[in-house]
């Protein structure tokens, strides 16, 4: 253990590797003082291993099992958060459902960081022209009502996982693209990207070894406050019918098919609600963690 | 190697244009080192960056090595001319390691033998393979500017411009930084133009002085000429009077 952290931490790294582990480790010893943001880590942590465990912790088969006998049954040990109008366990859905709202948020990550990047990277680093068509783009993206345009989009395209991530990412990327930009510029003048152009460096090398690292951190930050808004959207889009379809366990859904029980069976809307709450909490925690190692870093 | 005829440059276009720079003319021939004095806006450090390619020149010519140069410049034409900035805190990439650094022109130039030039560059700037993989955070300025001259040495360009490589350091490291530029000058016949404000700094490097005021060049004199105070043009003996520490050396 102290061998490893001497290593983690030598002033003097013999290789690529240890250099980039060390700042990573130091990094890390930053975060982890943050009692936030652990517990949000801690958060996130556990609904990504909840996920991928899903089948060892729940019984798949009951997600979906209807037992209208035993509807609406309070929480107690054999069904540990309830059952539902259709007497299917709660407890097993909330955990599959876990992979279905995880999935859309990296999916939707996956679309949102390179489209931002990609519009916004340019136009902070060409400026001109180029940054004016860019961003006019952005701000045309950026003047929808986020939640309506996905609606719109989830209802013209049928409702479903897949159109609700395209629908999401659709509104989600304009702040990414402004950022990537705003941090661009400000690096656009920097004397070391100045060097790297008086070395011949191309203009899709220097963004892409010279800018991109360095707006990466805050891209980071962003997406992971974002995160609990992409959750929101997608158990609202859930809730109105138009994501994740029956009999598919999705936490909105779940909330929605509860509503009508709210007063007498309030587990069946609450537990998922619960769920939402405590993961775009973390995923916040989170956030607000990362934004405050990467300030004292700086 | 260096021949600059007429040159004006101007900042902005049109009728709100500001000339900069007007109707520079000088030639370093090979291996010479030339500096260029002049108080902060006399438009020194724009001539350097117009020589390295950075900003366009509105009119006259350039050329480097005799081949006419624009700002628009070849992978190779970029490879003979090198510069060393001011400041060894903003010339340095603040999330790369030394090795990163050094690492960039051997792979824009696909140079051979990457590996070996990493480490033939830092020998000769006098760090060792301690630092090679250290963030410019780990570093103190004088290093910085050490890995800042092993990287526009990495290409071995002909030509190296300084655009006041020591200002932004304590004086003691100075006087180290000068000491390597002068040794890796005499190794591999570099051709010098060099910019800064410190006349004594200009003296201990370079031969021929420019003496530079609103733009123009005043005059063009030597480095004995000027410790012996033997200059022509006013503006040059007020600088000399406000550099009193160089008059009594």
């Amino acid at each position: 253990m102290t061998a490893a952290r001497t290593w983690l931490l030598d002033p003097a790294p013999a290789s690529r590797m240890q250099a980039r582990c060390g700042r990573w480790f130091r990094a890390w010893l930053g975060f982890r003082r943050n009692k936030l943001a652990m517990t949000g880590l801690g958060i996130v942590l556990l609904l990504v291993l909840m996920a991928v465990f899903a089948p060892l912790i729940a019984d798949r088969q009951a997600t979906t099992l209807q037992d209208l006998g035993n509807r609406l049954q309070p929480v107690s040990w054999q069904h540990l958060f309830g059952t539902d109008e259709l007497g299917r366990d709660i407890f097993a859905r909330v955990v599959f459902g876990s992979r279905i709202t995880l999935t859309i948020v990296a999916m939707v990550a996956l679309i949102v960081v390179p489209v931002g990047l990609a519009i916004g990277l340019p136009a902070g680093y060409f400026g001109g022209i180029v940054d004016k068509v860019l961003m006019r783009l952005t701000d045309i993206f950026l003047a929808f009502p986020r939640l309506v345009l996905a609606l719109a989009f989830a209802a013209a395209l049928g409702p479903g996982i897949e159109n609700a991530v395209i629908a999401i990412a659709l509104t989600a990327w304009p702040p990414y693209a402004r950022l990537a930009r705003a941090e661009t510029m400000t690096r656009r003048r920097a004397e070391f990207i100045q060097a790297a152009e008086l070395q011949g460096a191309s203009a899709l090398r220097i963004i892409a070894t010279q800018i991109v690292p360095l707006c990466l951190s805050s891209v980071i930050i962003r997406l992971t406050l974002d995160m609990a808004g992409i959750i929101l959207t997608a158990a609202g889009l859930g809730f109105l019918g138009l994501g994740a379809q029956p009999p598919a366990p999705e936490w909105g859904a779940m909330v929605s098919s509860g509503r009508q029980v709210l007063l007498d069976q309030w587990w069946v809307a609450t537990i998922p609600g619960l769920a939402i709450f405590i993961v775009s909490l973390g995923f916040n925690l989170l956030g607000d963690g990362l934004r405050d190692a990467g300030d004292s870093r700086s | 190697m260096i021949g600059l005829d007429n040159v004006t440059i101007a900042y902005g276009t049109g009728t709100r244009a500001v000339i900069a720079v007007h109707d520079f003319t000088l030639s370093v021939p090979e291996g010479e080192a030339v500096g260029l004095v002049g108080e902060s806006g006399s438009g020194k450090s724009t001539v350097l960056r117009a020589v390295a390619g950075l900003i366009p020149h509105a009119k006259g010519e350039i050329a480097l090595a005799g081949v006419r140069v624009d700002r628009r410049r070849t992978t190779a034409q970029r490879k003979t001319t090198q510069m060393v900035f001011q400041d060894p805190y903003g010339s340095l990439h603040p999330n790369q390691t030394v090795d990163q650094i050094l690492a960039l022109p051997v792979a824009i130039h696909r140079l051979d033998r990457g590996e070996a030039r990493i480490v033939q560059a830092l020998t000769e700037v006098g760090l060792g393979r301690e630092h090679r993989y250290r963030y410019p955070h780990q570093l103190s300025g004088g290093q910085r500017q050490r890995v800042a001259i092993a990287r526009a040495l990495i290409l071995e360009p002909r030509i190296l411009l300084l655009d006041e490589p020591t200002s932004a350091l304590d004086v003691s490291v100075q006087a180290e930084i000068l000491n390597l530029l002068a040794r890796l000058r005499r190794e591999r016949g570099l051709t010098l133009l060099m910019v800064s404000h410190d006349l004594a700094v200009i003296a201990h490097l370079c031969e021929r002085i420019g003496v530079m005021s609103a733009g123009r060049l005043v005059e063009i004199t030597t480095a004995t000429a000027m410790a012996k105070s033997q200059v022509t043009h006013d503006y040059t003996r007020e600088l000399l009077r406000s550099n009193a520490g160089f008059d009594r050396s």
